[in-house]
């Protein structure tokens, strides 16, 4: 049985999942409205004869052909930042306000953290954490190039991040966007697969669900905190939420993306979630020829 | 009180606060970019200033206590502690716009050039020393910006873009593009 199979039950035209699965990915960046707006960026792509298409759902990313977005004057300039359009979601649901202040969990190597800092207008303070040392000088030079001048980098354990010393009580709003099997990313990494299954997933659990608990204590009373992973696995995402549900101040919320995607589950393999949880959204490659992505919002004492 | 490599210590307001010897104060850091680039105090105002290691200034939009421990807080944005202070190539980007002096306009050809992290013979008849290197891209500069520029009287452009810095000495412009940012377009 190969590795996506389980979820045959669970997805919706299961072939033409399986082969969007087998395509590669559209070049996608993202426009930094730090340092320039869409439609700058746009124009000077075109300019350089990059041919970009918008998307409606967000006029921020634009498809690009051209496999080297890198190598362009918008690149240099920290207008632009490839980043896959599924990603480009969470931020958008967390939706902070220019002056909040806003942790970033994982944040590494940091396409969400300066999408975060875009949403606040660069105003406010962005933890941006992560406890990969290595992948901390990936996210530092992102935002430097981008322009953000609202973050501050840590390196420690999520489990464990205190807001103590920053000057803050609480957090308004928190992305944990966790460490995932990332299968959704099997159409730009050839072997996302090879190590994934219900084991790796119910092992990585454990880790999300602190993360997430962590998430949700430093976050104020109704403040919100954004969970979303790269994974189909029901086990790394409805069954990490159902179990803060039981025993954390949370609750899901609805939230609007205008991109085609599937609710939430409230059973797999023998289990059964929270009813709530279909407030939870599943994107699918096939849904809207991206990634895979799951996002779920919550709000904190509700 | 000597500087300490490992916090982020904030930037004295000016000389008569000023507890570690050689420290810029946040006026100095202020005034340098009036002076040498006629940025308004206004565009800079808003943000706090921060050192950590051996004159490296960050700038940083977030007020937060003196002396955190952190992997970064905002942007590497001024070299200080030498003779010439030296923006950095993100601040150039980010806060040139603003700049209405000491910005040299670069031909595509040159603007090619410096961010290859090429030096290049260029026509200059300002001051020598550091200068803000731009070129023309897609318009829709800010207005912001230009009007900046405009009340300076300078020349302003809503195509002008920022590259970053450059050293201009003997005709000669030496891109300051750091290894990692150098691109061939």
């Amino acid at each position: 049985m190969d590795a996506l199979e389980r979820y045959e039950p669970i997805v919706d035209d299961y072939a033409a999942f399986r082969e969007a699965c087998e395509r590669p990915l559209p070049s996608v960046v993202r426009a930094n409205g730090i340092k320039a707006d869409p439609d700058r960026a746009a124009a000077a792509l075109e300019d350089e004869g990059v041919t970009v298409t918008r998307r409606a759902w967000n006029p921020s990313i634009l498809e690009v052909d051209t496999d080297k977005p890198g190598n362009t004057w918008p690149y240099f300039h920290g207008w632009i930042h490839g980043q896959e359009e599924v990603s480009a979601i969470p931020a958008r649901v967390l939706d902070p306000e220019p002056g909040d202040a806003v942790w970033d969990a994982c944040a590494a190597p940091g396409s969400k953290t300066t999408q975060l800092a875009d949403l606040l207008d660069d105003a406010g303070l962005l933890m941006a954490n992560d406890d990969n040392l290595g992948r901390l000088s990936a996210l530092r030079s992102n935002a430097e190039r981008l322009g953000a001048t609202c973050v501050a980098v840590t390196n420690e354990d999520a489990r464990r991040f205190t807001a103590d010393g920053f000057g803050i009580d609480a957090f308004d709003a928190v992305l944990a966007d966790v460490p995932c099997t990332c299968e959704g990313t099997i159409r730009k990494n050839a072997d996302a697969l090879d190590t994934v299954g219900r084991e790796a997933s119910l092992n990585i659990a454990a880790l999300q669900t602190d993360i997430l608990r962590r998430a949700i204590r430093l976050t104020r009373e109704g403040g919100t905190v954004v969970y979303s992973t790269c994974t189909f696995a029901p086990e790394e995402n409805e069954g990490v939420i159902d179990r803060v549900l039981d025993d954390e101040p949370v609750a899901l919320v609805d939230f609007d993306v205008d991109l085609a995607h599937s609710p939430g589950l409230t059973a797999w393999n023998g289990e059964t979630y929270d009813g709530s949880l279909t407030r939870a959204k599943r994107f699918y490659p096939h849904q809207n020829d991206t990634g895979g992505f799951f996002c779920a919002k919550l709000e904190v004492g509700a | 009180m000597e500087n300490t490599s490992h916090r982020f210590e904030r930037l004295p307001a000016s000389a008569d606060e000023r507890d570690v010897e050689g420290r810029a104060t946040r006026e100095a850091v202020l005034s340098y970019w009036t002076d040498r680039f006629g940025v308004p105090r206004d565009v800079l105002a808003p943000y706090t200033f921060w050192e950590k290691g051996a004159g490296k200034i960050w700038i940083a939009a977030s007020d937060v206590p003196d002396g955190l421990e952190v992997e970064s807080l905002g942007m590497t944005f001024l070299r200080t502690r030498q003779e010439h202070w030296k923006p950095t190539t993100n601040a150039a980007q980010r806060f040139g716009r603003h700049a209405t002096r000491n910005v040299i306009d670069l031909s595509p050809a040159d603007a090619r050039a410096f961010v290859a992290g090429e030096d290049r013979e260029v026509e200059w008849d300002g001051d020598w020393g550091y200068l803000i290197a731009a070129h023309e891209i897609a318009d829709g500069a800010a207005d912001e910006a230009r009007e900046d520029a405009d009340r300076a009287g300078a020349e302003s452009s809503a195509r002008r873009e920022p590259l970053g810095v450059g050293l201009y000495l003997h005709g000669e412009l030496r891109s300051m593009i750091p290894k990692g940012r150098r691109r061939e377009l």
